[in-house]
C-alpha cells in the first residue's frame, strides 16, 4: 500500500504568476524512507504543506494513508507528524512543557508513547527545564522531532531537518531516522544536501517545481549517461578553465579535491590524449581516474 | 601568493560571563588567500567572526584586520571589509539598482565611482534586463551572485562570507565559487564558512574550531594526510566528534 500518493499536483502563488509545484507525481510506500532532494525554491516545502493539509493544491490530487488531503484533512492531521523547516515550537515554553503540550493536543501523554521518543529524548532530558528558545540548533532539532513523534504518527514529514546543522549532528540525525523506520514509521524527508540522498531508500530529485527523477539512489546513479572521470593537477583553478575550453571535454564540474569530467566521443586513448594536451598547457602532477558518479553529479546532469 | 598578512590574531578571546565562546585563537591569513573557517555548531565561529569584523569587542588578546587594531580602529576595519551571509545579504523589496546604490553608498563610494561600478557589475552579471526589478523576483542563484558582487563593490581587502551557499543548487553553488576564485585572483582575501565539505577543498587553508579553540589549521591536503583521511568530511568528523559543546 502507498502511504503517500501525489497525482499531477500543481500549486501556484501570487495569482498564478509563480508556479511553485508543477505537475508533480510520486508515491511513498508504507514503511519507506523517502527523500525529496533539491535546492531552496525547488518546491519541497510546498509539497510538504499540501500533504500535511496546510495548503490546497490548485490542480491534481494527493492522499495520505488513502485519505484525500482536501476532503479528509481532519483525519490526516491526527495521523501525521510534521517537523517544519522553520523551528515552530513555543520558544517561551520549556522542553518538557512543549512536549506535554503537543502530547495533550493529540489526547495522549509523554508516558504513553515514551518508547518511541526515548532514544532521542534522553539526549535533551538534562535540559528539560530550559526554554525551547534557549536551546542550541541541534537540541531544537531533537525536541522538534520528539514533538512530531509524541502522538505515534503513521507517517513523519520532515522538512529540511538537517539544514545548517554540522556534519556530526547530521549523521546522528540520520541514525535516528533509521531507527524510526525500523519501528515501521513511514518517513518523507527533504534535504538540500545531495550526500544525504544515499541514506534514503528512494528519492525524488526536484528542481524549479518539477520532479526530474524518482528512483532508488543506486538506480539514479546507474542511469548517469556517460563514463565519469575525476581529475586533478597542481593548479586546480586553471585546470577548471582549461578543461572547460578543451575540445575533448563534454562536461566539467568542480568537486572538492577533484574536477569531474566527461568526454566527447570517449575512446581507449581519450585519457592519454587529454593528459598530453593538458601537459602542453603546463599542467603538472596530473592525475585522472574513472569514478562512479554521486547523486550530485546526477543532479547536475539532470539540471542541464 | 605573496605572504602579506591581512588578518593576524593573537590569543583572541571572548567570554560571556563564565562561558568562553572563543578561547585564545591565534592565526594569520594572507592577502588573496581563500581561508575556510570551519567548525561544528556552537564551536564559536560566529563570535570569532563578529570580533574580526569589528562588531564585538574581545575580552582579551590582540588582532589586526587589514592593518587596523581590533580594539581602537573598528570603524576603519568596517570600511576595509565586505560581508555577506545566506541569512542577510540584499533588500528583497528594493530593485537591483537600488540595492547596488544603497550598499555602494554605505561603503562610501563617491557617486561617479558608484555609477561606473554599477554599470560594470550589471554587465558582468548579465542583469541588464533586470536592473529595475525587485530583488525578490530574482532566482536564488542570481541573488547570491548579486549579493557577493555588492559585498565587494568597494574593493575591500577582505570579504567575510558566512555560509554563502547554504541551500543553493549544485550548479549555482559552483558558479558562486567561480566568483570567489575571481575575487581572490584580484587580491581580495576570502574568509568563508561552509557546511559543504567539498567547498572546504576549494580553500587554500582551513581552520577547524572545536569548543572555542582552533584544533587544526592547514591546507586540505595536509589535513587529510595528518588525519589519515580520504576526504575532508572524515577530517571534520574526526575533529568535531570530540566536541562537548552543542551550541548554535
Amino acid at each position: 500500500m502507498n502511504m503517500v500518493e501525489v497525482v499531477d499536483v500543481v500549486k501556484t502563488y501570487n495569482k498564478g504568476s509563480l508556479t511553485a509545484v508543477d505537475q508533480v507525481n510520486f508515491s511513498v510506500k508504507k514503511g519507506e524512507l523517502f527523500g525529496l532532494i533539491g535546492p531552496d525554491g525547488a518546491g519541497k516545502t510546498t509539497i510538504f504543506r499540501i500533504l500535511t493539509t496546510l495548503l490546497l493544491p490548485n490542480q491534481g490530487s494527493a492522499s495520505v494513508a488513502g485519505l484525500d488531503v482536501v476532503k479528509d484533512y481532519k483525519q490526516i492531521r491526527k495521523m501525521v507528524g510534521y517537523m517544519p523547516g522553520k523551528f515552530s515550537l513555543y520558544q517561551d515554553l520549556t522542553v518538557e512543557e512543549n512536549l506535554n503540550f503537543f502530547a495533550s493536543v493529540f489526547n495522549t501523554s509523554i508516558a504513553e508513547n515514551y518508547d518511541l521518543i526515548k532514544d532521542i529524548y534522553v539526549q535533551i532530558e538534562p535540559f528539560k527545564d530550559r526554554r525551547a528558545g534557549k536551546l542550541s540548533g541541534g537540541m531544537k532539532q531533537k525536541l522538534a522531532l520528539c514533538c512530531a513523534l509524541i502522538h505515534k504518527p503513521e507517517i513523519l514529514f520532515l522538512d529540511e531537518p538537517t539544514t545548517g546543522v554540522d556534519v556530526v549532528s547530521r549523521k546522528e540525525f540520520w541514525d535516528m531516522l533509521g531507527r524510526l523506520k525500523d519501528q515501521g514509521i513511514t518517513i518523507l524527508v527533504s534535504t538540500p544536501y545531495m550526500d544525504e540522498a544515499t541514506l534514503c531508500e528512494r528519492i525524488a530529485l526536484i528542481q524549479n517545481g518539477k520532479i526530474m527523477s524518482v528512483e532508488t539512489p543506486d538506480e539514479i546513479i546507474k542511469q548517469y549517461p556517460d563514463p565519469l572521470f575525476a581529475i586533478k593537477a597542481s593548479n586546480m583553478g586553471k585546470l577548471l578553465i582549461d578543461l572547460r575550453n578543451n575540445p575533448y571535454i563534454k562536461t566539467c564540474n568542480a568537486f572538492g579535491e577533484f574536477h569531474h569530467i566527461t568526454f566527447n566521443n570517449l575512446s581507449d586513448s581519450s585519457m592519454e590524449i587529454l593528459v598530453k594536451s593538458l601537459e602542453n598547457q603546463n599542467h603538472k602532477e596530473i592525475e585522472i581516474n574513472p569514478i562512479t558518479p554521486n547523486i550530485e553529479d546526477c543532479f547536475i546532469n539532470l539540471m542541464n | 601568493m605573496s605572504k602579506e598578512v591581512v588578518i593576524k590574531t593573537d590569543k583572541l578571546t571572548k567570554k560571556f560571563g563564565d562561558f568562553i565562546a572563543t578561547n585564545s585563537i591565534s592565526f594569520e591569513v594572507y592577502k588573496g588567500e581563500i581561508f575556510g573557517f570551519l567548525g561544528a555548531n556552537g564551536a564559536g565561529k560566529t563570535t570569532a567572526m563578529k570580533m574580526l569584523c569589528g562588531l564585538s569587542r574581545p575580552s582579551s588578546g590582540e588582532a589586526m584586520i587589514a592593518g587596523f587594531d581590533i580594539y581602537k580602529q573598528t570603524e576603519e576595519i568596517k570600511k576595509s571589509i565586505g560581508y555577506m551571509s545566506q541569512k542577510f545579504s540584499l533588500y528583497e523589496d528594493l530593485t537591483v539598482k537600488e540595492n547596488i546604490d544603497f550598499f555602494g553608498g554605505i561603503y562610501g563610494l563617491r557617486s561617479e565611482d558608484l555609477k561606473a561600478k554599477r554599470a560594470e557589475l550589471i554587465k558582468t552579471l548579465g542583469l541588464e534586463n533586470e536592473v529595475n526589478q525587485l530583488v525578490s523576483s530574482l532566482p536564488l542563484g542570481w541573488k547570491q551572485k548579486l549579493a557577493f558582487s555588492v559585498a565587494v563593490i568597494h574593493d575591500p581587502k577582505i570579504v567575510f562570507l558566512d555560509e554563502p551557499t547554504g541551500g543553493v543548487d549544485p550548479v549555482t553553488r559552483r558558479q558562486f565559487w567561480d566568483l570567489i576564485y575571481d575575487a581572490s585572483s584580484r587580491g581580495i582575501t576570502i574568509f568563508v564558512t561552509t557546511h559543504y565539505m567539498d567547498e572546504a577543498e576549494y580553500c587554500n587553508r582551513i581552520s577547524m574550531m572545536v569548543d572555542g579553540e582552533i584544533k587544526a589549521l592547514d591546507s586540505p591536503f595536509n589535513l587529510k594526510k595528518q588525519y589519515g583521511a580520504d576526504t575532508m568530511d572524515e577530517v571534520f568528523y574526526e575533529l568535531a566528534r570530540g566536541a562537548t559543546r552543542k551550541g548554535d
